[in-house]
């Protein structure tokens, strides 16, 4: 995660110290050592070579293809040649009527998933941090991470069965409490707490990993020394486990605020019937259908473009405000 | 973990140790119900799966789900499409992830900050799907085998991670004693550093091979030819898009025999898709554990 590049690169350079620099440096002025520094490891150059053209072409000419977005894209033309056209697209995007929809849908999605997707790995892990090292736990463990492995395809599909009518598992749960023949896929109302809990379902075990890691990680003294003082378990990890927590947890918030309109493509999408439309349509898959499945890319361009921004600008005042109020942020 | 040691505990201590227990066995019926409702559905007959008498175990035993599985010649196919993509596409992965970690992770390469910034860029910008899709189309890989490796043919998060891995455990005092020795990079990498690193190759090798099995969303766009499909997308037809008719058809009674098989074929699909996942997962689950540590603590 970027918080270790930062440091690292604030961190001074060993460069001034190496034996070889010190040779070099008296000799010649700095260009000549600049010269002598990049002969030193012309093969690494070499290796990095083929990784920075795959950055270059997968990564920033799309950034460059962005231009598409203030302009009429046309096929025959291509991006350059094509006419430029402003804000059109902007407009047409923010005068839309749906426009409301999917932003409401897109925040509602993400902010009820922070909500709950938040402090279950959390929760998981204090509980998991309580009990003695043995079969109970390494089990609770061991089938947590398991749906982490499964595929969004068949995640969707698990969901689905289960809850198909008469024959699914969470729905016959539902009729033997009196509700009866439900298409719970149908129901709008019910889309995003599906999407929510399912997600929990399948990330909680794996989210809890990292947090069980920085438990192991406190200082024994510290239970030793609370023992002694005579404090409860629940004093314990209000004190102790929690507050121990904290900066690994600022780290994941942030990443996970700046994420907010990122939200995935993939399991929506797949979750998404006729009838769901009016709860289920995000700017991620509106992105798609316009842009891929209607051909209007720069339109689409657009929308995604204005995305990115949104999601840039929170990042960086998330950030911004984690640094302010407590010492973790990720530069 | 010393508070498990106390030999005497508090009442209140004990009823809340009942308590987390209690929640640890709901966390684990909750996560494990739904998978082995699954794997027991796939093994019972149609009629018992419509009727609802499926629970935990299987009901009038048979393999007909998973016959109908075996004899569809799309689902072995995409398994195949799926293989390929998975095993070119992770070695790929590796390979450019290490040529790129490694010299990220030398301290005295000229110009490292750069390419730092330049990989910390693209993780906090990007451009977008169609841009992506029009580079793809450009350098004419729709369509081809190449669409499915070559656009994610690099993950800047696992490179973090390796690099991370390469500063904390390779010395700096190493290198460059080889270097006085006249050990040149490229052989230093090759008889140093691969060999130190088993541990987060093999995590790489996990996370990689994991991704390119579950993938769909590329091959989506950048796929028409049924012959090119991986296994997901073939999954996806079968599995998802005949959900809403089969919602539909639920009250005809005529069908639902039909429909009965329909839905057998789902659950033994669903158990044969996640088998090559699942196998691997025992072996790598303390190398995963780690990897996970790895990226998140010192990173």
């Amino acid at each position: 995660m970027p918080r270790l590049n930062s440091r690292l690169q604030t961190e001074p350079s060993l460069d001034q110290k190496h034996p070889l620099q010190l040779k070099a440096l008296p000799e010649g002025g700095r260009g000549r050592s600049r010269r002598k520094q990049i002969m030193r490891h012309w093969q690494l150059y070499l290796v990095l070579l083929l990784p920075v053209l795959y950055l270059i072409i997968f990564k920033y000419v799309p950034m460059a293809g962005i231009v598409i977005a203030f302009k009429n894209y046309n096929v025959i033309k291509g991006i350059w040649g094509s006419d430029w056209v402003g804000l059109k697209y902007f407009h047409q995007f923010f005068d839309s009527p749906n426009f409301w929809l999917y932003i409401k849908n897109t925040l509602g999605i993400s902010f009820y998933g922070l909500i709950v997707g938040f402090p279950a790995p959390i929760l998981l892990a204090l509980a998991l941090n309580e009990i003695r090292n043995g079969l109970f736990k390494k089990t609770v463990q061991m089938v947590s991470y398991a749906p982490y492995f499964i595929s969004t395809v068949i995640m969707v599909s698990i969901i689905v069965v289960n809850l198909t009518p008469n024959v699914g598992m969470i729905s016959k749960f539902f009729e033997m409490l009196g509700m009866s023949n439900t298409n719970f896929m149908g129901i709008p109302g019910l889309f995003k707490s599906i999407y929510v809990w399912s997600d929990v379902w399948q990330f909680t075990g794996y989210g809890a990993i990292i947090y069980i890691a920085a438990l192991s990680g406190v200082n024994p003294e510290l239970y030793e020394s609370a023992k002694v003082d005579g404090a409860s378990r629940i004093q314990k990890i209000l004190n102790i486990d929690i507050p121990s927590l904290i900066p690994v947890s600022v780290i994941l918030l942030i990443l996970n605020l700046g994420n907010i309109m990122k939200l995935g493509f993939e399991k929506i999408y797949l979750m998404q019937n006729p009838l769901n439309l009016s709860t289920s349509e995000v700017i991620s898959t509106y992105v798609y259908k316009v842009g891929l499945l209607g051909s209007s890319f720069s339109f689409s361009t657009a929308i995604g473009l204005f995305n990115s921004v949104i999601n840039l600008i929170l990042l960086v005042s998330v950030n911004y405000i984690a640094r302010k109020l407590s010492n973790s942020s990720l530069w | 973990m010393f508070n498990k040691t106390a030999i005497r505990e508090s009442k209140g201590d004990r009823l809340f140790m009942f308590l987390i227990y209690l929640f640890l066995s709901l966390v684990l019926i909750a996560v494990a119900v739904p998978l082995i409702y699954i794997v027991s559905s796939s093994f019972s007959s149609p009629q018992a799966v419509v009727t609802g008498k499926v629970w935990l175990f299987p009901v009038d035993f048979t393999l007909d789900g998973y016959k109908a599985v075996f004899n569809n010649p799309q689902i072995g196919v995409g398994y195949l499409n799926s293989l390929f993509y998975t095993v070119v596409g992770t070695t790929i992965n590796v390979i450019l992830t290490i040529m790129l970690a490694y010299p990220l992770a030398k301290k005295t390469l000229y110009g490292r900050n750069f390419f730092m910034v330049l990989l910390v860029i693209t993780m906090m910008f990007e451009g977008g799907l169609i841009p992506y899709y029009l580079v793809v189309k450009n350098l004419h890989l729709l369509d081809t085998r190449w669409a499915m490796i070559l656009p994610g043919a690099l993950g800047v998060f696992q490179v973090i991670v390796a690099r991370t891995f390469f500063q904390t455990t390779i010395p700096d005092e190493l290198a460059e004693a080889a270097e006085l020795d006249g050990c040149s990079d490229i052989r230093f990498i090759f008889s140093i550093v691969l060999p130190l690193s088993k541990p987060i190759i093999a995590v790489m090798t996990l996370m990689y091979a994991v991704g390119h099995w579950n993938a769909y969303f590329d091959a989506l766009i950048f796929l028409r030819k049924p012959d090119l499909f991986p296994l997901q997308i073939i999954l996806r037809n079968i599995l998802i898009l005949n959900t809403v008719d089969a919602s539909m058809m639920a009250d005809v009674s005529q069908m639902q025999a039909q429909q009965g098989l329909k839905d057998l074929l789902k659950y033994s699909l669903i158990v044969v898709a996640s088998v090559p996942v699942l196998i691997i997962y025992p072996f790598v689950q303390k190398h995963f554990v780690k990897g996970v540590m790895i990226g998140s603590l010192k990173g």
